[in-house]
This record gives structure tokens, C-alpha cells and sequence, in this order.
């Protein structure tokens, strides 16, 4: 079963990206999207089974199911085995993977109808999911890193999509490039992981992780703790991959890639690989205290610099791809508490909700013709009745709307709270600062959603404001010709339902999970088998902090409300006044912290330099003129010697010969010592 | 010294004498001569180790044959041979140089070779007493070397296809004897009566 | 003095021999008394012969000595001498449809190939330095008629009397090589001279008589110095004997050296490892740039051969059991793209019918003949040894064997001389797909065609499809040498 949910997907795209021009688009897509579907309705019962009846697992506490594929490397000690490992964690992985994954590509066959590379499309769709499910099934570091460089594949080519765009090249690249930083640590940590612990598929490295908890490492002159070494080199690949802060700059820019693209790679999956990587991971990091107050204050860093970036973008999908760097801030905050459990909870109802959120933008944009800037909409929710109200759960769901102490609450209210408590409960000084910068962080979360919601929704339309098609608006002619905000109309069905599904879970997944991810420690415990550390300790006191506490984040989230509510719907001049008396701040963050023009002055200026020295110095001088030109010139004289020694007769052969014999005789006889 | 031993050194410096006279001599006809010289004191080697059978064959094998058809044809071929050595010369110096590797290689060689004690106890095939030469030959050839029998005749076998399909040419208009056909002929396939009027002729 | 021969089932191991001895001698026979049956007929039966001994060896294997321990069939041997039967099938099967325009259609040819086959599985199968002669004589001297059997053709005498004079030079020094080992060890069977040997006490003559005996094989398989004969047999003799020179004979005399040397030599490998070192690099390096030079296609896969020779000895030249393994391998993709790049060389005819045998008349190819030249461009991206192509796996595992014994300046020579190899066979590439077509090509006969796309297949997807049944084979065949 679990060889078709991971090879199902490759199947497709290999179907509609070599067959693609054969079988026409509307094949591609039906094939591609029924085999994802299948995969789904698979890996829910792969779920289920680990669910409902864990009891059948537990004979075999700690094991994991595992699936061997084939033989893959075997050089020295080095024996490594493609084998697809599945446990809890995995199968929550799976769950949300081919379940975003065949949702997303339902909705794109309504959404890039009228593209005319959809067999592509599809076909990348595809071949992300099977590199994402070769990730989470991965059972060796090298395995992971595989999956890990496939879903980077993946995601450069559909950011990229739109090839004839140069911003999306460009972006495509940047997505590239930044992630080749984290995925070098990455490989660092797998190299100084299998130094460390000599192993590389991911039992024994744990099993062998106890006894190397204080070996340390020789560098240069500094002996540093090993594991923290490994851990942290591990965490920037986490880094890049789910865009903290420092790597986050290509997230943003990602979004030039098709919407449907964004939902399913930047908001539900790909990003939280390196969530899942150190969750997965977990008993290297409990090795090592530091790791684990990086990973927490790195986390809390970006959650709060997001927030802040996200509160003045006027992209719609911007916005929400500065609110899933942040909220994947919230989950490293877990996972650095300790809390893995309470991480993927998160991963796992973010994945419901913010997909939604993307979908529903890019139904927005759909019925926009394409229009992203949100200051040129507003009162949309007459136009796409339907689409405003998934937005409104999503929103919900994104800015933890609930009454603490009960089980009620939308889906992201269970899980930021969960971590939220985690933090302040992990205590110290960073478990403050944590606290902190996630209860501010939430504030943001809540102000910049609902500021997203009033000034699409709500409002009056604005478009007519702006000069590019002012005289059309009043142009009632032609259809086409109308103004975007005439046109707009409700998505058809087929982008509709996955947004229905979705919102179901956006509503549900907290309740229903809140048990087996944040509930009892035993409960967790029983649930993930070992495939994740759970710190009861940590959990207990997470449940008994102070009421402040629990209510904090929900408090922080009505703040949030009642200020965009002000401000976009009663005094509508308030944001523009309030830049003005700041415009320092103002600027500062609506151009990211600077952080684009400071890494163009630190990395690509002097990098584009050191590249022109070396083409023109290097590579020009020395390579091609000295060496390719001048070699290719010995080779010819060199040629030309040896044609010369077949000349054609035979005597000249035949002494050929005999001095060879002479010469193998001699050498013979002096090399083997036998003259002495 | 006793007799064979001296027949021994007789004969060894002779075939090595003669067999550098082969490649040595000037006149082919001369080399051929001395191959024959070689054979026969190679077969007065094999006697004096006690295989007559394996001696008269070579004189009468070689020389009787081989050798002769050797001098036939080189007697028949008008070969300059004067001026097949004329390049010779010029590679006189890398030659000498690789003879004379290879000679001190091969002194070596002889210096260092010792008899290996109860080398006849080891001898691949014991001579039996009593046993006549060319039974005890054709014991040994019929049945343990039977395959590499075999295999010699397959050789032959090549050869004698290779000589038939490199040499034979079929000429379309070449008379040639068919014993049986010329012998099978009928009175009425040869013989026909014309009757022949008179003054007219045919 | 008894034979072992006791009854039929005792020659058991030896049944693919004998059929095709008897095979070999029935055809001949039928040939003869078959009015007016066509060659091409003939060839038909050879091919049939050929391939029911192969299935005798491949489906009734039987492992043992015989005859005295004058034969042995191991699994080596009979791996081998599936190649080797493989090979000869194959290049007689490209030949069927063109045997005419090379003068090679008479009957002989089909039994001197049925012969020579008989003498490389003797060679392949001998375990003694007596059997090793006989079956490398009855290989050679069939194959120096076949070389020269177009009459008509200077250059094909030519290269037959090359062929002799050297081959019979070649089996002088063999000879004398062997009489040594003889006289040193006291004994002629392979797998006795090994017992009569020890590392200590070696002696001059023993290397003398190894260096000899190998140098006669050597020349056999083509190893630079003794080389020299190659370009000009290959070129001279009719392609389709090129073909059948450069594919089955390559495999028998590339076995009977690793025999020698793995099973007689086995505890004096610091002397034999020397030998087969420099005979790998000058191969390798020698061929490299000497195919540089070359416009005729015919001569630049000769260098090529002797090339790909080099790359197989570097597997021997690690002298382990891993290291036969990789030459083993090598070998059977050697003969599978020999035969393909035969096959397209023979598929190409000019419009009025003349054989294509320079590179400069290959130009334009592509537009021409667009699957002849894909199947071209794929044999030499497998010859120069890119991966995921077979001709990558089979120098990836000898330089694999090689570096695992430490042979590192070993690899890295020959891995540059892969490097200046591909020059030679990009250039052919370069021809194809980017030059003005100046010829116009006939159309390709139908089994070539099959014979291209099989083996093109079997190259691209190599990995997928025999990589593992291969290897394991090789695998089984090494072991039984070590």
C-alpha cells in the first residue's frame, strides 16, 4: 500500500509529463489527479490504522513498518537500503500531503483552464508530491535528502511555471539559490551526522545518538560538542527549506509561481519539511540544549518579524506567505520547547487552513482576472459569496478563534494555543521571550487576516481609483471590457469543493486531534510510538499555566480584530495617517526589513564580482587559453606522433613486438627484484 | 666421457650451428640446407633419448618432405632476397640493442635455471619399459590426449579449407576431366550418324 | 595409460564442443553435397548451430575436468564461451544481408566462423598450456583465411598476410613462453604450474616464460605493443569479418589471459599485475590519441578495440576476484556495442551501393538516416562511458576493482584517456547531427534494424534491465576462479 501512495504520484507525472502531448490536457489532468486522489484515500487508511487502532503497532513498540525498495549503495561499511518507513509521524505527513496535494490539483484543473501548459503543470504537481512523500517515508538521512532536493526540484520548476515572466525566473532562481545555503548546512549536518554517529539510516543513528551525547569535534582549533554541531547544521537546512529568518527572503518572491502552486508547496507542505525534519530528528536535538534554544529563538524571530512585514503588503498572496513564514516561526517555537507533538499539530491543521487560504485567494484572483493588489478590490463579498465565507473560516481558523478552557474553537486555535502555553512553560529566559513574540506575533496575525478580509471583502470596490482601466469601468459594451470588479464572478464547482473540504478541516482538525498531539502525555505517547520525543513533563506543565496565560493569545487576537476592524472599515484614512506620522517604520517594513538590499550588498554584489574576475581572469585566461586550447594543441602533436608509428609494413609491426617484449621483459624482471 | 654424452654435444652444437646458418646464410637455398641439417641432428637428439620412432618420423616427415618442398619451391620463387635486406641495415642499431637485452635476459635465464630434483619422477608422462616407441605413443595419443588429437586434426582440417578457398578459382572456361562422366559417356551421346548427300558436304 | 573418457554422459561438461565439432563438420559436409544451396543458406544453418550450442551451454551446465585435466568447464567457462557464442552468432547474423558486396559469400566463411568458434571455446575452456595452443591456433588460422577470403581485394590479402606473419610471430613467442613455464615448473596443465610456484622462490625463467606466454595472448587481444596488427586487419578484411574479429575472439583470448594469469600465476600476482598494468595504460593511452588521427571508421573502432582493451585489463590488473567480476561485465558490453556499431556500420550503403566507411561521409546522417545515427550517437555516449548508459557501469566496476587495490595513478590515467577518447567519438556525433548531408543513404535491411534497437536498448536501459542478471553471472563466473 504505501509503495502506491509514494510511486502513484511519480506514475502520473511521468504519464503527463512525457505522454503529456500525446494524451492532450484534460487526460493529463484526470490521470494525474485520480491516481493523487487515490493516493489520498490511501493514505487516510494508512492513517486510520494508526489512529484508531494503534494497538496493533504496539506489539512492536517503536518500530516502524518498513518497506524495502531496493538496494541502493554498498561501498565499505557503507550498506545503505532504499526502504519507505512508515509510522505515525509519517502517516500524519502523508495524510496532509496527498490530501492538500489531490485537493490542489482538483482545484488547479479549474484554475489554469485556459493555460496551455496545463500537461506540464500537472505533470510538476505530480512529481512534487512523490518527492515530498519520498521525504516524509525516507528512513536514512540520505533518502531524506533526496526527497528533500526533489521537492526543491519541484518547486523551483513551478515557481518558475510562467517561464516567459522574468520575475518568476528570477524568482525561481532566488527560491534556488537561497535554499542551496540551507540545503549545504544540510548536507554538512548528514556528513558531520554519519562522522558522529557512523550511521546514516535513522534507528541506529539514534540508537547510537546516547553514547556520542558528549563526544565534540575537532575544528580547526576549537573543540566543539558534536551533537550541537550536527544539530545546528541540520537546523539550517530546516532553515532554508521553511524560510526562517535570515533564509525567508524567497518565500515572498515564490509567489509569482500559479497560486495553486503557493497553497499546496509554500503554505502546506514543502515549507514544513524542515519542521518534519527535526521532528523527525527529535532524539539528535534533544541532544544538544543549544540546537534546541536556536531553533526556539529563531522560530519566535521569524513568527515575529513576519507578523510584522505582513501587516503593511498589499499583494494579497504576499501577505499570506509572510503569514505562513510566521506561523511556521510558531512551529519551530514548539519544536524547540521540546514539544514535537504540539509542532505538528500545528503543521497539520496550518496545512487545512492556510491551503485554504491560498485557494481561496486564488479564487479571488481568479474572479479578478489576475488582479493581486488588494488596494484594487474591495466589496467582493456580493461578487463571490461563496469564496468570502471560506476566507472567513480560513481567517478564523489562521487567527485561533475559540474559548479557551472548552473544545470549542476553530482548528488554529487548538494548536497556537497548544504552543503559546509550550513556550511560556518551557521557561527560562528565551521560553519568555518566546512567549512573548508569539502573543505579539498573534496580535499581527489577527490584524494584518482581518485587515486582509476588509480590504478585499468589505468596503467599497476601489479599482476605479487607479489609472490602468479607469475609462473602462464605465465602458458597459463589451464583457471584456468591463472592469475587473464587473467581471468578477464565483469560481466554478470544481475549485469550490476542494475549498469546502478544506474549510471542514480548517474547522475540525482541532477538536478532533487535539487529544493525540496535545493532550495527555500518554496519549501522545500512545499515539506517535516513539516516532517523535514527547516530554511529559514539559506537556504537564503546559497544561497548568496560569489563566493569563491561556487567555493571552485569544485576548491578543481580539485586540488584533477590534484594530483592523477600526481602521479598514469605521476610519478608512487611519492606515494612511498612521504611515505618515511614521514613515521610518512605515517603510522599513513594507520593505521587509531591507533585508533584499542588504543581502545584495553583502552576497550578490560581491559575488557577481568574484564570478566576472573569474570568467574573464580564470576562466578565460588560464582555462580556455592555456589549458583547453594548449592541451587540445598537445593532443594533436601527440596524435599526430603516434598515426605515424602504424606505417604499414610489416617488419616495422613486428619489431614493434619485440621491443615491447624486451621492454615487458626488463621491466619484469628490474620491478619484480629478481636481478639482485 | 662416455659415448652418448659425446654424441650428445655433437649433435646439440650442430643444430644450433646449422639453425643460425638458416637465418644467416646469404643464399636461400643454402638456409635450406641447413634447416635440413637441423632436422637431422635434432632426430639424432631424439635417438640418443631413446624415442626412434619420434626421430624417423622427423627425417622422414621434414626432411623427406617438408623440407624438400621447402627447396622446391624456393628454388622456383625467384626471390631477391639481396634486395629484401637492403632496409635492413638501418634498423641494424635497434635491433642489436633488443638482441642484446634479450641475450642477457636469456643468460640470466640460464644462469639461474637448476634441475629440479626427481624431475623424472614427476615427468608428465613416464616412459614404461618394454613398451615399444610407437605403441607406447599411440597409447598416450588415442586416449589422455585424445581431445588435443582432435584438435590438431581440426587445425589440419582449417588448413586444408583455407588453401582449397584462398587458391582454387573456377574458370567458367576451362575444360576440365570428369572421370566418371567422360567414362559413363553412351555410344549415342558421342557418336551420331549423318547421312550425307553426296557433292554437298554439311 | 587410461582415459577418463568412460562413457557419453561422462563428456557431459564437454557437449557444446562436441556440437559444434560435429556441427561444424556436418555443415561443411552439407555445404559440399547440397547442390547449388545458396551461402546465405549456409549462413542460416551456422547461425542455427551456433545458437543451439549456446543453448546446450546455457541450459545443460555441467561443471568439471575432463580429459585428463586437459579441459575444464567452470563457470567462467561457460560464461565466456556464452559470449563468445553470443558474439559469433551475432556478427554472422549482420552479415547475411551483405555478405555479397564484402565477397564473403561462399560457404567456407560460415564454417571457418563455426571452426574458429570451436577453437575460441577451446581456449576459453583450456587448462592446459597444450590445449591452450591447439584452440588458439585453430582460432587463428581460420580466422588469418577469413581476413584475406576477398580475393579480389588487395587489401584484404593484405591484411591476411599482416595477419599471419605477425599472428604466427605472436605464437612463436607464445610457445616459447610456454616451453619455459614447462621447464621451470615441470608441468603443462594451468591448474598444476600454480602448485609448482611460490612467490619466494620464483625464478628468472618463470617470469621470462610468463612474459612471453602473455605476450603471445597479449597479442591476441590486441594490448599495445602488440597491436600493431589491428588498424590494418581491420580495415583491410571485409567489415563483417571486422566485426566477428573484434567481437568473439577479443572475449576467448581476454579469458584464456585471465585464466593464466588468476589460476597458474596466482602467487606471483606482484609480477603478472606489473605486466598487465603497462599493457593496460599503453592500450589505453596509445589508442586515445592514435583514433584521433583516424577518418577511416573501420580503423578508428580497431583503436577503439584496443582502447576498450586497456579499460578491461584495468580490472585485471587488480588481480582479485571483484577485478574479474569487472572484466567479465566489461567484456559482455564491449561485444554488445561491438555488435551494434557493427551493425550500423554495415546498415550504411550509399545510394548505388557502396559501403560507408569514413567519417566524412557520415555527415548529415541525421537527416538522412535520423535512427541509424541515434543509435550511433547512443553507442559512442556508451563507449565513451556516460552514465546511466551500459558502457559507464562497465568502467565504472574495473576502475572500481582497481581503486580498491590502491591503484590510483592506474584509474586516474585511465580515466583521462576516457577523457581524450570521447574527442574521437563526439567527433563522429559532431559529423552526424551538425554537418550539411553530402550522401544519400539505401535503405537498412530489417534484421539490422532489429539488431541495432535490441542492442540499443539493452545500452540505454542497462541499469534496469540485465545490470542485476549480468553482474550476478559475472559475479558466479569470477568466483569460480578464485
Amino acid at each position: 500500500m504505501i509503495q502506491a501512495i509514494v510511486f502513484l504520484p511519480l506514475v502520473g507525472a511521468l504519464i503527463a509529463g512525457l505522454l503529456g502531448r500525446v494524451i492532450g490536457h484534460r487526460t493529463s489532468e484526470y490521470i494525474t489527479t485520480g491516481l493523487l486522489i487515490i493516493a489520498a484515500v490511501l493514505s487516510w487508511v494508512v492513517f486510520a490504522q494508526y489512529w484508531l487502532a494503534p494497538a496493533a503497532a504496539e506489539g512492536a513498540h517503536g518500530a516502524a513498518t518498513k518497506v524495502e525498495v531496493f538496494r541502493w549503495i554498498t561501498s565499505g561499511a557503507l550498506d545503505l537500503r532504499w526502504v519507505l518507513r512508515v509510522d505515525t509521524l509519517t502517516a500524519v505527513m502523508l495524510v496532509v500531503v496527498t490530501t492538500v496535494s489531490s485537493l490542489v490539483h482538483v482545484y488547479s484543473i479549474g484554475y489554469m483552464s485556459d493555460d496551455p501548459h496545463r500537461a506540464r503543470f500537472f505533470s510538476y504537481l505530480s512529481l512534487f508530491t512523490f518527492a515530498m512523500l519520498m521525504l516524509v517515508t525516507a528512513d536514512n538521512f540520505l533518502q531524506m535528502f533526496f526527497g528533500w532536493e526533489g521537492v526543491g526540484l519541484a518547486s523551483y520548476l513551478l515557481i518558475g511555471f510562467w517561464y516567459k515572466k522574468p520575475s518568476a525566473n528570477a524568482a525561481a532562481m532566488k527560491a534556488f539559490v537561497v535554499n542551496r545555503v540551507g540545503d549545504f548546512g544540510f548536507v554538512l549536518g548528514i556528513f558531520a551526522a554519519f562522522m558522529v554517529l557512523g550511521q546514516l539510516d535513522f534507528d541506529s543513528a539514534f540508537h547510537a545518538v546516547p553514547e556520542h551525547a558528549d563526544a565534540t569535534m575537532r575544528f580547526l582549533s576549537w573543540d566543539l560538542h558534536a551533537m550541537t554541531v550536527v544539530c545546528l547544521l541540520l537546523f539550517m537546512g530546516a532553515m532554508g527549506k521553511s524560510a526562517q529568518f535570515l533564509l525567508h527572503t524567497w518565500l515572498p518572491d515564490a509567489m509569482e509561481g500559479p497560486t495553486p502552486v503557493s497553497a499546496l508547496i509554500h503554505a502546506a507542505t514543502m515549507v514544513t519539511a524542515g519542521v518534519f525534519m527535526v521532528a523527525r530528528l527529535s532524539p539528535l536535538f534533544e541532544a544538544s540544549d543549544i540546537a534546541m534554544m536556536v531553533v526556539m529563538l529563531v522560530g519566535a524571530m521569524t513568527a515575529f518579524f513576519a507578523a510584522t512585514v505582513g501587516l503593511v503588503q498589499n499583494d494579497i498572496k504576499r501577505v499570506i506567505a509572510y503569514s505562513t513564514c510566521s506561523q511556521l516561526g510558531y512551529m519551530f517555537v514548539a519544536l524547540g520547547a521540546g514539544a514535537y507533538s504540539v509542532g505538528i499539530f500545528h503543521l497539520f491543521t496550518h496545512a487545512f487552513f492556510k491551503a485554504l487560504l491560498f485557494l481561496g485567494a486564488g479564487s479571488v484572483i481568479h474572479a479578478m482576472h489576475h488582479e493581486q493588489d488588494m488596494r484594487n478590490m474591495g466589496g467582493l463579498r456580493h461578487k463571490i459569496p461563496v469564496t468570502y465565507w471560506m476566507m472567513i473560516i480560513g481567517t478564523l481558523a489562521l487567527t485561533g478563534v475559540g474559548i479557551p478552557g472548552t473544545p470549542l474553537g476553530f482548528a488554529g486555535f487548538f494548536s497556537k494555543d497548544g504552543i503559546i502555553e509550550v513556550a511560556y512553560a518551557a521557561g527560562a529566559s528565551t521560553g519568555y521571550i518566546a512567549f512573548w513574540a508569539l502573543v505579539i506575533s498573534a496580535m499581527f496575525t489577527s490584524f494584518y487576516s482581518w485587515r486582509l478580509i476588509h480590504l478585499t471583502f468589505h468596503g467599497k470596490p476601489r479599482e476605479a481609483n487607479h489609472g490602468h482601466d479607469a475609462h473602462a469601468a464605465h465602458d458597459d459594451h463589451g464583457h471584456g471590457h468591463g472592469s475587473a470588479y464587473d467581471n468578477a464572478h464565483e469560481s466554478p464547482n470544481v475549485m469550490l469543493v476542494p475549498l469546502y473540504i478544506l474549510a471542514a478541516g480548517a474547522v475540525l482538525a482541532g477538536v478532533v486531534f487535539n487529544d493525540v498531539f496535545f493532550g495527555h502525555a500518554e496519549h501522545i505517547e500512545h499515539f506517535f510510538q516513539g516516532s517523535l520525543v514527547v516530554s511529559a513533563d514539559l506537556l504537564d506543565a503546559a497544561h497548568h499555566v496560569p489563566w493569563q496565560v491561556k487567555w493571552s493569545a485569544t485576548g491578543a487576537m481580539l485586540i488584533g480584530f477590534v484594530a483592523a476592524f477600526q481602521m479598514y472599515i469605521r476610519d478608512t484614512e487611519a492606515p494612511r495617517r498612521l504611515a505618515h506620522a511614521n514613515p521610518g517604520l512605515y517603510l522599513f517594513l513594507l520593505n521587509k526589513w531591507y533585508f533584499d538590499e542588504l543581502y545584495d550588498r553583502i552576497f550578490v554584489k560581491p559575488a557577481l564580482w568574484l564570478g566576472n574576475a573569474l570568467w574573464k581572469g580564470f576562466d578565460d585566461q588560464l582555462i580556455d587559453k592555456a589549458l583547453t586550447e594548449g592541451l587540445g594543441a598537445r593532443v594533436k602533436a601527440i596524435t599526430g606522433r603516434v598515426v605515424k608509428l602504424q606505417s604499414g609494413y610489416l617488419y616495422h609491426y613486428a619489431f614493434a613486438m619485440l621491443i615491447g617484449i624486451a621492454a615487458l621483459l626488463t621491466w619484469a624482471i628490474a620491478a619484480g627484484g629478481l636481478l639482485g | 666421457m662416455t659415448l652418448p654424452l659425446f654424441f650428445f654435444y655433437v649433435f646439440s652444437v650442430i643444430t644450433v650451428a646449422s639453425a643460425l646458418m638458416v637465418i644467416a646464410a646469404r643464399n636461400p637455398v643454402h638456409s635450406v640446407l641447413f634447416l635440413i641439417l637441423a632436422f637431422v641432428n635434432s632426430a639424432g637428439l631424439f635417438m640418443l633419448a631413446g624415442a626412434e620412432f619420434l626421430a624417423l618420423i622427423l627425417i622422414v616427415v621434414y626432411v623427406g618432405a617438408v623440407a624438400v618442398l621447402f627447396l622446391f619451391v624456393t628454388m622456383m620463387l625467384d626471390v631477391d632476397f639481396a634486395s629484401l635486406r637492403q632496409g635492413m641495415l638501418q634498423y641494424a642499431p635497434v635491433g642489436v640493442v633488443v638482441g642484446v637485452i634479450l641475450l642477457l635476459e636469456l643468460l640470466l635465464v640460464g644462469g639461474s635455471f637448476v634441475l629440479p630434483t626427481g624431475v623424472e619422477a614427476t615427468a608428465m608422462v613416464p616412459i614404461e619399459q618394454g613398451v615399444q616407441n610407437t605403441k607406447a605413443i599411440g597409447q598416450l595419443l588415442y586416449t589422455r590426449y585424445v581431445f588435443l588429437f582432435q584438435g590438431a586434426a581440426g587445425i589440419l582440417l582449417v588448413a586444408m579449407i583455407g588453401a582449397i578457398v584462398l587458391t582454387l578459382r573456377h574458370k567458367s572456361n576451362v575444360k576440365r576431366q570428369d572421370v566418371f562422366r567422360q567414362t559413363g559417356r553412351k555410344r549415342s551421346e558421342g557418336v551420331e550418324l549423318v547421312k550425307v548427300k553426296s557433292g554437298q558436304g554439311l | 595409460m587410461q582415459s577418463d573418457v568412460t562413457s557419453f554422459a561422462s563428456l557431459a561438461p564437454a557437449y557444446p564442443e562436441l556440437l559444434m565439432a560435429v556441427g561444424a563438420v556436418v555443415v561443411l559436409l552439407l555445404a559440399l553435397f547440397w547442390k547449388n544451396v545458396r551461402p546465405g543458406v549456409i549462413a542460416v544453418v551456422a547461425i542455427v548451430l551456433l545458437l543451439a550450442t549456446l543453448a546446450v551451454l546455457v541450459l545443460q551446465p555441467a561443471s568439471g575436468v575432463l580429459f585428463n585435466g586437459i579441459v575444464i568447464v567452470d563457470g567462467f567457462a561457460r560464461y565466456m564461451k556464452a559470449l563468445v557464442l553470443g558474439a559469433a552468432a551475432a556478427t554472422v547474423m549482420i552479415s547475411l544481408s551483405n555478405s555479397k558486396e564484402h565477397g564473403i559469400d561462399k560457404f567456407e566463411y560460415s564454417v571457418l566462423v563455426l571452426l574458429a568458434t570451436l577453437g575460441m571455446m577451446i581456449m576459453v575452456s583450456a587448462n592446459d598450456l597444450m590445449s591452450l595452443y591447439i584452440g588458439l591456433e585453430l582460432q587463428s588460422l581460420a580466422l588469418y583465411v577469413v581476413a584475406a577470403m576477398k580475393r579480389e581485394d588487395p587489401r584484404a590479402a593484405e591484411a591476411g598476410i599482416k595477419y599471419f606473419v605477425l599472428g604466427a610471430l605472436s605464437s612463436g613467442m607464445l610457445l616459447y613462453g610456454a616451453s619455459l613455464v614447462y621447464g621451470f615448473t615441470g608441468t603443462t596443465q594451468l591448474d598444476q604450474i600454480v602448485a609448482a610456484i611460490t612467490l619466494e622462490t620464483r625464478s628468472i625463467g618463470l617470469i621470462f616464460g610468463m612474459v612471453f606466454l602473455l605476450a603471445g595472448i597479449a597479442f591476441k587481444i590486441s594490448a599495445v605493443p602488440f597491436h600493431m596488427w589491428t588498424p590494418d586487419v581491420y580495415e583491410g578484411a571485409p567489415t563483417p569479418v571486422t566485426a566477428f574479429f573484434a567481437a568473439a575472439p577479443k572475449v576467448a583470448a581476454m579469458a584464456l589471459f585471465i585464466r593464466v594469469t588468476t589460476v597458474s600465476f596466482g602467487p606471483i600476482t606482484k609480477d603478472w599485475q606489473q605486466i598487465v598494468i603497462f599493457l593496460s595504460i599503453a592500450s589505453m593511452v596509445l589508442a586515445s590519441f592514435a583514433a584521433i588521427g583516424q577518418d577511416n571508421l573501420k580503423r578508428l573502432l580497431a583503436y577503439s578495440s584496443i582502447g576498450h582493451v586497456g579499460f578491461a585489463l584495468v580490472g585485471l590488473s587488480a588481480g582479485t576476484a571483484v577485478g574479474v567480476e569487472g572484466v567479465a561485465v566489461y567484456m559482455a558490453i564491449y561485444v554488445a556495442m561491438t555488435v551494434g556499431i557493427f551493425a550500423c556500420v554495415l546498415a550504411l550503403r550509399t545510394e548505388d551501393g557502396r559501403p560507408v566507411e569514413t567519417i566524412t561521409a557520415l555527415a548529415g546522417l541525421a537527416q538522412r538516416k535520423p535512427f541509424v545515427a541515434a543509435i550511433i550517437a547512443i553507442l559512442m555516449f556508451s563507449l565513451i562511458g556516460l552514465p546511466p548508459l551500459a558502457g559507464f557501469f562497465a568502467k565504472w566496476q574495473v576502475f572500481l576493482a582497481a581503486v580498491e587495490q590502491n591503484l590510483f595513478v592506474l584509474a586516474v590515467i585511465g580515466v583521462l584517456a576516457s577523457a581524450v577518447s570521447a574527442f574521437y567519438y563526439l567527433r563522429i556525433i559532431k559529423v552526424m547531427y551538425f554537418d550539411e548531408p553530402v550522401a544519400k543513404f539505401a535503405a537498412v535491411p530489417g534484421e539490422l534494424t532489429a539488431v541495432m534497437a535490441g542492442v540499443g536498448f539493452l545500452i540505454v536501459t542497462y541499469f534496469f534491465t540485465v545490470a542485476r542478471p549480468l553482474t550476478d553471472a559475472a559475479h558466479a563466473a569470477a568466483g569460480s576462479l578464485f
